[in-house]
């Protein structure tokens, strides 16, 4: 084949392979965020309802027993596809890296594999096992599903910030330690900013479905504890959130400025600058913000007169798309603090009357916090990964060079477009059902009664 | 053995773990697609939904397990493998997911039609998704794959004699695989009608492997000779074991012994794996690149193992645990109005 047609192919899957990445990755780390935190907070309400003998409580454990269910199927189904992409879309990156990053792959397959096991263990024994032994076997569910992320995440601190390996003239890899390639410096800001961003996603979502039952009038006390679990949760972990998102800001200054440049539309670099929220940014400057005076400097360097580097620095083919990544980041911004202000409201409330707030928008503000935490969730990750650009191993390998060459692979976005829509809408569906009547099974649960022995009428399946 | 080898035959063995688990899961979803109409054969569908609804999820895991060994520790032989033949493994894992999907969501909807949909897209993925897996193994095993991203020919790497005869068997096999643990679950719930409907396409389906098996020794001797010198030479033992093992798994079978027939259908099946292997050792992609050429460095190995051993022995004791709990045929203690006791036997 003519080497120049590989490039020509090459160049045209670029666009529609970062965009197949994006919508599988984007659409699996929800369902993920409730593989991870989900568990957790079912055991938890079970626990007491088990302490407390109360059945409302393990009835409401065991609804969300068969939602974590189908949420893990589709978990299951997405990420399958996910492993293949890898390879298929960026071959250039697995190549040359796999012996490097490719490891806590592995440690993640044993993850989900053990939380694959016990979620099966875990609906399948909820009548059949002893309550205690029924709450013991769910514990590998319940450490597996961080464990996995703390995995995967590691691999994408990797790609951020590349350590524990070494290059050599040709570029090749020599001396791969996968072990170091996994601790590098974003690892642990990434994995607890993610870890606390599925417990706020699942908390809050699970609180916004009860809410919109009561403003629909249903008040009962499966409602008022089906809010109040989670809510909890989410409430109490939402300031840490924005602790250790200053963290990883910090972390994203020191290692890859032009990011974090790109997250404030900063094109000069400035002693003294201001935080910028909003605008859009042409003509090497970001127009329309709202800027608060030496506030980037305050937050990155704990000094309002510290040095931010601005895009400036960067060689106009390194900079990332700079609005995507500043809007993002607002967006996230944003809305992390206005969780804040409900988990504070919720705080106040219930710390000086021991109730929630009684007015109908406290429960208006839950029932959109659910979607709020998800589209964060989302920024956040469209930060990290267009703000990486146009890097796919930051400082490394350039995207554009790991992309696969073969021949009409961008037709494989439009299928995988239309696959997500039916299986959105799929999901989506069952959960209401779900939600409409509690005996409706869960994926994992054997409904189907064994057939009967001889013959005999049989119901229409 | 060198550590790469050691390595590799660890991931083998979770291949072999997906042929026989994800396999006999893919075979009930093939049985299904054939069980007949809607109330003729919803009985049969039954069974089959019994047996896999606990662990179908697990048994498909060893497939990601398989992909994440090879990359980080044979990366480029993975980028070449993947990148060649994308097409039949897009096909495959758009397969897995409408599998997937459909079978966990069909159950908790009541509409006739969407049941209906969702059961057909069940079934039909369980057919192709085998298939284009056994194409990328005839591709691999032909020569087809050269070292290097996207070298090969994106089509006629997996349409072609070898690939097409790899896709065939993968199917047969799933469905043989799946009849003979089908006839066991059955026998276990008392309803020999339906053992016995199993036990006739089990010794079907053997038959037509064995036939099929051997006109693909021709095709082979045209279409990858270097395959099939390996299997008439090197690998001749161990084809000749699984031979032996089918014969017997026919003989169980035909007398009846269901669970004997488990073990030997499957070291039938285990023995052709294990004899392609064999077969193109010590090469990795046929003619070119050899195992050692293709491996990662030192320290991902050892790590690799490290994490190997560590890893089963958490990983083991719960399949056994979870196999063990299911194949129990325990009564539901609860006494929900929401549904019968049910018992639960599933292929495994
Ligand atoms: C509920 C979700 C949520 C909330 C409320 C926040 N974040 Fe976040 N953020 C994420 C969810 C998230 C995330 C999706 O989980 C990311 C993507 C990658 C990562 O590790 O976490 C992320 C990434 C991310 C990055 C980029 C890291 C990188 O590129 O390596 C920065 C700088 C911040 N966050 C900073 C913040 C700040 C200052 C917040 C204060 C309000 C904040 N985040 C709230
Ligand atoms: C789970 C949440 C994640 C989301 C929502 C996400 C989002 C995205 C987005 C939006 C892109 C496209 C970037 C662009 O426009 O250029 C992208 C690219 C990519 N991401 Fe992520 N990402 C996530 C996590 C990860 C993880 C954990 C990994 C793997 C370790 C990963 C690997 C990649 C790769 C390989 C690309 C393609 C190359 C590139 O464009 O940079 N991502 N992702
Ligand atoms: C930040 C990113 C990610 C997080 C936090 C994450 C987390 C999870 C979790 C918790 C699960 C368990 C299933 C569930 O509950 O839905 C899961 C499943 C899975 N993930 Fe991801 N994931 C991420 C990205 C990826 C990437 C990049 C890949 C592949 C390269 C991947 C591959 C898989 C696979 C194969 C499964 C299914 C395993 C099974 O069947 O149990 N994930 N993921």
């Amino acid at each position: 084949m003519n080497p120049l047609d590989l490039l020509a192919d090459a160049a045209e899957n670029l666009y529609p392979a970062r965009m197949q990445m994006a919508l599988s990755l984007g659409w699996h780390i929800v369902f993920a965020c409730f593989g991870i935190a989900f568990p957790l907070i079912t055991v938890f309400t079970e626990w007491q309802g088990y302490k407390r003998g109360d059945a409302a409580l393990t009835e409401l454990a065991h609804t969300w027993a068969k939602a974590m269910g189908v949420l893990f199927a589709a978990g299951a189904v997405s990420g399958t596809l996910l492993s293949f992409e890898m390879g298929i879309l960026w071959p250039g990156l697995m190549d040359r890296f796999g012996e490097v990053f490719g490891f806590p792959f592995v440690l993640e397959g044993f993850a989900f594999f053990i939380e694959a096991i016990f979620v099966g263990v875990y609906l399948f024994g909820w009548n059949r096992l002893s309550p205690k032994a029924h709450m013991l076997s769910a514990l590998p569910m319940i450490l597996s599903g961080p464990a996995g992320a703390f995995f995967v995440v590691a691999a994408n601190a990797w790609m951020n910030n590349p350590t524990g390996f070494r290059l050599d003239e040709q570029g090749r890899v020599t001396d791969a330690q996968p072990w170091a390639a996994m601790f590098g410096p974003s690892t642990w800001p990434q994995v607890t900013h993610m870890l606390l961003a599925a417990y706020m996603v699942t908390g809050f979502t699970i609180a916004s479905v009860y809410a919109v039952g009561m403003l629909r009038g249903r008040r009962d006390r499966r409602h008022r504890l089906g809010l109040l679990i989670p809510l909890t949760f989410a409430a109490v972990l939402t300031p840490v959130q924005i602790g250790v998102g200053d963290w990883i800001a910090n972390t994203v200054a020191d290692n890859q400025p032009a990011k974090l440049a790109a997250m404030e539309g900063q094109y000069e670099t400035t002693a003294g600058a201001p935080l910028s929220v909003g605008g859009l940014y042409y003509d090497d400057e970001l127009h329309y913000a709202l800027e608060i005076p030496n506030g980037l400097s305050l937050l990155i360097h704990h000094d309002p007169d510290g040095v931010v580097l601005g895009l400036e620095e960067f060689p106009v083919d390194q900079r990332p798309p700079v609005n995507v990544v500043h809007l993002a980041f607002d967006t996230m911004v944003g809305l992390g603090s206005a969780l804040l202000l409900l988990a504070g409201w919720f705080g106040w409330t219930w710390w000086r009357k021991r109730r929630i707030p009684r007015t109908a928008w406290f429960l208006r503000a839950v029932a959109v916090s659910g979607v709020a935490a998800i589209v964060a969730m989302e920024a956040g990750w469209v930060t990290t990964e267009v703000g990486r650009q146009p890097w796919i191993v930051y400082g490394i390998l350039r995207t554009a060079d790991a992309v696969s060459p073969a021949p009409g692979l961008y037709l494989g976005f439009y299928a995988v477009v239309v696959i997500y829509v039916l299986l959105t809408g799929l999901t989506v569906f069952v959960l209401r059902r779900l939600a409409g009547s509690a005996d409706t099974p869960a994926p994992q649960e054997v409904d189907a009664e064994p057939p009967e022995p001889g013959g005999g009428e049989v119901a229409v399946r | 053995m060198t550590l790469a080898e050691v390595v590799l035959g660890v991931m083998f063995v979770g291949l072999i773990a997906y042929g026989l688990f994800g396999g006999a899961d893919f075979g009930a979803g093939i049985w299904d697609l054939l069980a007949g109409g809607t109330r003729r054969g919803a009985r049969q569908r039954d069974l089959i939904e019994h047996s896999i609804a606990p662990v179908w999820e697990a048994n498909h895991v060893w497939l990601i397990f398989v992909l994440v060994v090879l990359w980080t520790a044979f990366p480029g032989a993975f980028a070449a493998v993947v990148t060649t033949l994308y097409i039949p493994l897009t096909l495959a894992a758009f397969g897995m997911i409408a599998r997937g999907a459909a079978f966990a969501f069909r159950k908790s909807i009541s509409t006739l039609g969407m049941r209906r949909f969702l059961g057909a897209s069940f079934a039909l993925s369980s057919l192709v998704t085998p298939y284009f897996l056994g194409a990328v193994v005839g591709g691999v095993a032909s020569g087809r794959v050269p070292a290097g991203i996207a070298a090969g020919d994106v089509i006629t790497s997996w349409m072609n004699p070898t690939s097409a005869l790899g896709g065939v068997l993968a199917v047969l096999v799933c469905a043989y695989l799946a009849a003979v643990f089908l006839c066991a679950d059955a026998h276990r719930e008392a309803a020999e009608d339906l053992a016995d409907q199993f036990r006739a396409r089990a010794i079907g389906t053997a038959v037509l492997t064995g036939l099929i098996g051997i006109a693909g020794l021709f095709v082979l001797r045209a279409d990858a000779p270097l395959l099939f010198e390996g299997l008439t030479g090197r690998a001749l033992p161990v084809v000749v074991l699984s031979v032996v093992a089918g014969v017997a798994a026919f003989v169980l079978l035909a007398t009846r012994r269901y669970v004997p027939a488990r073990l030997a259908s499957a070291l039938a099946v285990t023995a052709i794996l294990v004899g392609w292997a064999v077969a193109q050792y010590p090469y990795l992609l046929l003619p070119e690149v050899t195992i050692e050429e293709a491996a990662g460095g030192r320290a991902t190995l050892v790590a690799m193992l490290v994490a190997l051993v560590g890893g089963s022995l958490i990983l083991v004791p719960a399949l056994v645990y979870l196999y063990v709990l299911f194949q129990r045929s325990q009564p539901d203690m609860s006494s929900t109005p929401s549904g019968p006791p049910s018992r639960s036997a599933p292929i495994s």
